[in-house]
């Protein structure tokens, strides 16, 4: 039942994909193809990054209310990737190549995503408001000193930065979106193949290790799976907070599992299939490309209301 | 006595500091001082001041101290109304200005109130996580709507708060703070009893729904004085007055004018780190506040809760 | 004397009270008592003036509560709601100190910390007084706030389930404090009690309700009676004695 619907998801996804492509399409039919598969490319990229990585996030928090994006992990991103810049100066940060430069920060999101979530967010596990709270004002600092380190920059290291941070979906580095997506896909592979244990993970920590998990491994590993997707959709279009939050509720909500091998591919092409229908929708039909992501934070706030108070109230 | 010594004395070095920091040489150039030193320096005491105060008011109103207002969709409601009034009537007094965006605030936070009702107070995490979610929310609209109308820069300027743009003849709206602050003072005593929660503060005989209009308004109307000329700043109601509490405890007749210097302090204190960090370039105070009001913020969240007092 | 008339309490179209009438005589301790969602709360709330009725009418010796201004009220009866959940850095003497509210605006004399201090000593918090309430267990965090209330001075004091979070050493000692200041200080003291023993104990007289209204009304002595306890609870009770005290044990 569940696989069904995913099934269905991924086919309503390919034929989005098909008509966001085709729609009212007139010469130069190479280039315009051209130009809207990378932007579709980066879309299901980022959505499915987005998707997966929250899903990821809140089996090893064990909290649904907690996303990547509210936490500051993509905060974390712009400031280790602001302060490389920073330390290499601009010239020397441009001369790495693509593909070395992605695993490196990824990477280092990982190490960090590791450190802050056993520093912070472990401790709480019990109170879960409370880590709510700390993981969102952790998003404020994060957020911040990114923000400060990059004002201390030189103006012509702060414009490499900026370029490498809020690429828009109009303007996506083909060679990024190859790379991004080639990590994404193995990110992908590998939680899947996780997944079984995923779904003991979700017990929590102790009834996890009574039932003989290496459950610390486990959630350091599914950490790491997570920066690099969450690297995947910050270096591709910047911060977007409440997206994650919003698939991965829908996808809960629209499988009705708690099983990882079918949540985390609805969430990823839950995710893919929000933006593509949004940009398709804000772009092509409204003719106001910059209200997507407004809407998605809309949307994904009162998500989260709606979320907090109905617990609440049980 | 002592603790005023050291406060008054801090705040003194911070004054002459930022009175001295800048770009151009103060040498014969007394004019200077009084067309924008003084007017910048004033400017941040008074806006940290107010916004210190606007603090205590919101916090002891929800029973809440993690709360304040710029946690509770004040500034982006009262940022909407601005929005508006820039699109509809561009020429309009800066006195009108400030009256919708002060009105706003308080439909803002009523707004807020109203979801704080459904929140129980034994779950003290919660309504800062609904009040940043719900301020979030109202945010949104305003970016939204800033792109549709082409807005954007009048947006940036509000939400980003600093003083570089302080000069005499800019400013002076500030002073208004002064006044709110000595009436804040007068009902010290209302506003703790407040704190003390509706039955009981009730049962003591206060005007519980009187009192709160009146601090509620007097916050809208700060929020809209500081937004307005200097644009917004994040956590300074919420760390002057936590970090007084912790100090001295809660009693607002002994220490509103403690918190009031706290918090002018500490913007002031934003502000010229902010000019002095990368001199001669400036980072605005309130990104300088943000990541140091964050810290304290995470500090506040996991420190035990303070031993004796007084 | 509380004189309470025809009082009907409705929240959400649901009737919380059903016309009670009834006189609380003046002196010692009365205790409410009854099964959980009786309305003991609610009358409370409605007697000191706080919660307006649907219908009927109270008078605390003469004085309405629900028109008599807040000041004049909060003269005349003080009320302490079940478990305020307050972490507060008040100190202790701070916090006793917003009892004398309604007598000084603001503005306390002599006359005001003498009251306080006089609180402090009754409920045994003057070593405590300058501690932060916030760093209090709970026990005396509930004797701040009894402080507080007594130190208002009221003829009446109205005691919303004082024992909740207390262990039977404090709770005990909690009652007899009060029975003893009661007498002392010529106060009449309503309390809420859900231990049907601390009310055998330490109350000069009983009100039972049940469901909204008033099962039986009577001298402590006079009320405990296995029938009467067995029409309010609906269940089964024991009555022993011991040392010349009455002992309830639910069956």
């Amino acid at each position: 039942m569940a696989e069904r619907r995913v099934l269905w998801l991924g086919l309503g996804l390919m034929l989005l994909s098909a008509g966001f492509l085709v729609w009212q399409i007139r010469a130069p039919y190479g280039f315009i193809l051209e130009l809207r598969a990378a932007k579709l490319g980066a879309l299901i990229c980022v959505g499915a990054a987005t998707g997966a990585a929250t899903v990821l996030f809140q089996t090893v928090a064990g909290n649904r209310l907690l996303t990547p994006g509210l936490v500051g992990f993509d905060a974390l991103f712009v400031l280790l990737q602001t302060v490389l810049v920073a330390g290499l100066g601009g010239v020397g940060f441009a001369q790495i190549p693509t593909a070395p430069r992605f695993l490196i920060e990824a990477a280092t999101l990982g190490g960090g995503a590791t450190l802050l979530f056993g520093l912070l967010l472990r401790r709480d596990a019990q109170d879960v408001m409370r880590m709510i709270l700390t993981g969102i004002i952790l998003g404020v600092l994060l957020r911040g000193s990114a923000e400060m380190v990059q004002r201390l920059m030189d103006p012509s290291d702060f414009a490499v930065v900026q370029q490498a941070m809020f690429a828009s979906f109009g303007a996506v580095d083909a060679g990024q979106l190859g790379v991004s997506a080639v990590v994404l896909l193995a990110a992908l592979a590998l939680s899947l193949r996780l997944a079984p244990a995923l779904d003991v993970c979700a017990l929590g920590r102790d009834t996890s290790r009574g039932l003989g998990l290496h459950h610390d491994r486990l959630v350091m590993i599914a950490l790491l799976l997570m920066a690099a997707m969450v690297s995947v959709s910050t270096a591709l279009v910047g911060p977007v907070t409440f997206l994650g939050l919003l698939t991965a509720s829908l996808a809960r909500h629209l499988t009705g599992t708690h099983r990882h091998a079918v949540l985390i591919p609805a969430a990823a092409l839950l995710g893919a299939l929000i933006l593509v229908a949004g940009q398709f929708l804000f772009e092509r039909l409204l003719g106001s490309a910059s209200a997507l992501a407004v809407i998605v934070e809309f949307c994904g706030g009162l998500t989260f209301l709606f979320l907090v108070l109905k617990r609440r109230r049980r | 006595m002592r603790v005023w010594a050291i406060a008054l004395v801090a705040l003194a070095a911070l004054i002459s500091v930022s009175l001295c920091l800048g770009a151009a040489n103060l040498d014969g150039e007394g004019w200077l001082l009084t067309v924008s030193r003084i007017p910048r320096t004033m400017a941040a005491l008074l806006a940290g001041a107010g916004l210190a105060l606007a603090g205590v008011v919101v916090q002891q109103v929800v029973q809440n101290r993690l709360v304040e207002p710029s946690l509770t969709g004040a500034p982006e409601a009262s940022m909407l109304g601005l929005l508006a009034v820039t699109l509809i009537a561009p020429g309009m007094a800066v006195a009108g200005k400030m009256l919708i965006a002060a009105a706003c605030a308080l439909l803002g936070m009523t707004g807020f109130l109203a979801l704080a009702r459904r929140i129980p107070r034994e779950d003290p995490m919660l309504l800062p996580i609904v009040g940043i979610v719900y301020g979030g929310i109202l945010g949104a609209v305003c970016v939204w709507f800033a792109w549709a109308k082409d807005l954007v820069q009048y947006l940036g300027a509000w939400r980003l708060g600093e003083f570089s743009g302080v000069m005499m003849g800019r400013y002076e709206w500030l002073w208004a703070i002064a006044a709110l602050a000595g009436l804040l003072y007068l009902v010290a005593d209302r506003i703790t009893i407040l704190g003390l929660g509706e039955t009981q503060a009730r049962s003591l005989g206060l005007d519980y729904g009187q009192t709160r209009a009146l601090g509620l308004v007097v916050v809208s109307v700060i929020t809209a004085l500081v937004l307005v000329t200097v644009g917004a700043f994040p956590f300074v109601g919420l760390v002057a007055p936590n970090l007084v509490a912790r100090w001295r405890g809660d009693n607002l007749r002994a220490n509103l004018p403690l918190v009031a210097v706290g918090g002018a302090a500490l913007l002031l204190a934003a502000d010229v780190i902010g000019r002095a960090i990368r001199y001669p370039f400036e980072i605005p105070a309130a990104t300088v506040i943000a990541v140091f009001g964050a810290g304290v913020f995470l500090w506040l969240l996991h420190a035990a809760p303070g031993a004796r007092h007084g | 004397m509380i004189e309470i008339n025809g009082l009907s309490y409705r929240i959400d179209g649901t009737k919380i009270l059903h016309d009670v009438t009834m006189r609380l005589e003046s002196g010692g301790i009365t205790a409410l008592i009854g099964p959980n969602g009786a309305g003991k709360s609610t009358l409370l709330h409605c007697i000191s003036g706080l919660e307006t009725p649907e219908r009927g009418t109270v008078r605390i010796d003469g004085l309405d509560p629900f028109a008599a201004p807040a000041r004049d009220r909060a003269r005349a009866v003080a009320l302490l709601r079940q478990s305020p959940a307050l972490v507060s850095r008040l100190s202790v003497r701070e916090l006793v100190g917003f009892g004398r509210w309604p007598h000084h605006q603001g503005r306390p004399g002599a006359a005001d910390r003498d009251a306080v201090d006089r609180a402090l000593g009754a409920f045994a918090l003057a070593d405590l007084a300058g501690r932060s309430i916030a760093t209090l267990s709970g026990g005396q965090r509930q004797r701040a706030f009894i402080a507080m209330t007594w130190a208002q001075e009221t003829p009446w004091m109205l005691l919303d389930e004082p024992l909740n979070a207390l262990d039977p050493r404090h709770a005990r000692d909690l009652m007899a404090r009060l029975h003893a200041l009661s007498r002392d200080a010529a106060r009449s003291i309503v309390i809420v009690l859900h231990d049907i023993n601390a009310a055998a104990g330490w109350a000069d007289r009983i009100v039972a309700m049940k469901a909204g209204r008033i099962v039986a009304q009577d001298a402590c002595a006079a009320l405990l009676t296995e029938d009467t306890l067995r029409e309010v609870f609906d269940t089964p009770f024991e009555l022993l004695e011991h040392r010349g005290r009455k002992v309830v044990v639910a069956r």
